[in-house]
């Protein structure tokens, strides 16, 4: 089974961002950029079902501007097999973004897809489920566990109330929670490989597709602020 | 938004559900479709059915639990328009506010497609009055089976406690607590209160507690009177769970715990003493 996995450059999840003073946007400059926790745990899953032997082979593909590729360096590093680049300098929506990837998964025909529940930038949570949509494929989302069983799936998934079990039919798409592995640290010599790997990139615009914003940003505010409340000596 | 109110009832066996939905105030119509289809809400079912009937509205709404962030992105694509995740305030039938970066910025956004599919923060919004409505009960004939998944089984949680997002008080626990079993004098509290259980991803992933409890970016929004904080240190990313709180206390040994730049009251102590002696004097 072939197995794809879109991973997103975001904001370090360390960095506490503000917004620009003419509230046109967030300030991004000089900040940390990182692969979305989310899409590293979703690629660490991936690898695992490589080492298994349930994945013949792991492809990544990020959606973004040049610096895009870093992110898949690191996916490559973890162990990842090849890479693809969609290039694009403006902002993409989730439903854009699921639009590429129907394209690359028309492609590149893998059997399985794992994204993330959602990107720490935007908190959509909305690709992996409208990439479904569009394949007319089988979604499990929030997963915590995946089990492959012939030509299907078992996904456990965290829901409000506790955990829901579901059978998927693959080719299926899943989105990974926090707590479905522990991805693993890169070692240096795995990063030095990673540089070889094959890496493709092409700008979206060469796909053809409808990638338009539905969505117009009409302000930024930073939340109301809290004050600092006062510290107690005991709880009396 | 909009003119008039529809809503749509879709499961197994749901007449009970359809009748109360009927009372509430301001509904007009109530939608019901009853089917084993549509029994266990599985997305790929649920969303054929939600965006063909949705061709219709001007918005589609759903709350933003994990059923309505599962289902609702489908809808959208299905019907090829944004999906606007979490909205905390509308502005014009087209503009709404939503929380992005863990809450540390909100942005407002237009909506340019011609039909707005939506997910609401429960917790920014009053609930409307369960009574006092008489809308008319529809059946939908249509029954989407799309046979690619099936339900399994699952493990839900039965407590007695108040629900985490709708609780007036929540008692949350952290990696300070140290273990499962010390979550007991939380419970303790808790029960005096009236309160929910919550907690912080660090303790869920010690496996202290089930996934369920976790309040945060990545857990459940909570809003509550009253949140107690105890043994958490206070990360952005748990920040955006609980900091719409009306009052916050926190508890830690640490005075350095950003939990306390939030707090109301904060107290800088030894949560093993400080809970039981908080506890006794209620
Ligand atoms: C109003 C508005 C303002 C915006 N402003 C900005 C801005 O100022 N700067 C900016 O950079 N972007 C901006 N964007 C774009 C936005 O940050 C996201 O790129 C886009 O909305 C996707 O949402 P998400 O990342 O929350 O997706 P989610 O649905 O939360 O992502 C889930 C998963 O989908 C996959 N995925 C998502 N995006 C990609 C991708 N590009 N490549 C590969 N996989 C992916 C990953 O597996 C990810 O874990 C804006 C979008 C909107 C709607
Ligand atoms: C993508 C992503 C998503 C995340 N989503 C969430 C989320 O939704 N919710 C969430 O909570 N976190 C989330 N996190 C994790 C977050 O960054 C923090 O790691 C987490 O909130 C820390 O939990 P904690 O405060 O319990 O633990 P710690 O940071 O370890 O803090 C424990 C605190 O307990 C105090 N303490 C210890 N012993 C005692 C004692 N005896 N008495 C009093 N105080 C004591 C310590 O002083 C310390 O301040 C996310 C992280 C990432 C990367």
């Amino acid at each position: 089974m072939k197995v794809l996995v879109p991973v997103k450059r975001v904001i370090d999840y360390n960095v506490k961002v503000r917004v620009k003073s003419d509230g046109s946007g967030v300030d991004l400059n000089n900040v940390k950029m990182a692969i979305n926790p989310f899409d590293e745990i979703a690629v660490e899953e991936a690898v695992r079902l490589k080492e298994a032997g349930t994945a013949t082979e792991v492809v990544v593909v990020s959606i973004g501007p040049k610096a895009s590729q870093e992110v898949l360096r690191t996916a490559l590093a973890v162990g990842a097999d090849r890479a693809i680049h969609l290039e694009s300098d403006a902002e993409l929506e989730p439903l854009a973004v699921a639009k590429c990837l129907k394209q690359v998964v028309a492609d590149e025909q893998p059997q399985l897809v794992i994204c993330g529940k959602q990107a720490i930038d935007d908190d959509s949570n909305q690709t992996g489920q409208m990439l479904a949509a569009l394949l007319g494929w089988p979604q499990g989302t929030f997963a915590s566990e995946v089990l492959p069983e012939g030509d299907a799936i078992k996904v456990t998934r965290e829901i409000d109330g506790g955990l829901e079990t579901l059978q998927l039919n693959l080719p299926a798409v899943v989105t990974s929670d926090l707590r479905l592995n522990e991805p693993r640290y890169a070692s240096l010599p795995n990063i030095m490989k990673a540089k070889k790997k094959p890496l493709d990139s092409k700008p979206v615009a060469e796909l053809g597709l409808d990638v338009a914003p539905r969505l117009k940003a009409v302000n930024y505010a930073p939340p109301a602020a809290r004050q600092g409340g006062i510290k107690v000596e005991n709880v009396a | 938004m909009g003119s008039e109110l529809h809503l749509l009832v879709a499961g197994e066996g749901c007449g009970a559900v359809a009748e109360a939905a009927a009372q509430v105030a301001g509904v007009n119509k109530v939608l019901v479709a009853d089917n084993a289809a549509y029994g266990h809400q599985l997305a790929e079912n649920l969303s054929t059915l939600i965006a063909e009937l949705g061709k219709d509205y001007s918005h589609v709404v759903a709350p933003a639990t994990t059923s309505g962030k599962n289902v609702m992105p489908r809808v959208a694509a299905l019907l090829d328009v944004a999906q606007l995740s979490d909205i905390i305030a509308v502005e014009f039938e087209n503009t709404f506010q939503r929380p992005i970066y863990a809450g540390n910025a909100i942005a407002t956004v237009e909506s340019l497609d011609p039909i707005k599919v939506i997910t609401v923060r429960g917790t920014a919004f009053d609930a409307a009055a369960e009574t006092g409505g008489a809308a008319s009960v529809e059946a939908v004939a249509a029954v989407h089976d799309a046979g690619t998944s099936a339900f399994v089984g699952e493990e839900v949680a039965q407590s007695d406690r108040p629900e985490l997002t709708a609780a007036k008080v929540v008692v949350s626990g952290g990696r300070g607590m140290g273990n499962g079993e010390n979550f007991a004098i939380l419970e303790t509290l808790a029960d005096k209160l009236g309160a929910a259980v919550g907690a912080s991803r660090a303790a869920v992933d010690a496996g202290f507690v089930p996934n369920d409890m976790q309040v945060g970016q990545t857990g459940k929004i909570v809003a509550p009177e009253l949140y107690i904080a105890v043994g958490i240190s206070g990360a952005i990313q748990h920040l955006a769970g609980m900091k719409e709180s009306k009052v916050i206390v926190a508890i830690n040994k640490d005075d350095e715990a950003p939990i306390f730049q939030v707090a109301d009251y904060g107290l800088v102590a030894d949560l093993f003493e400080a809970v039981p002696e908080l506890q006794s004097k209620l």
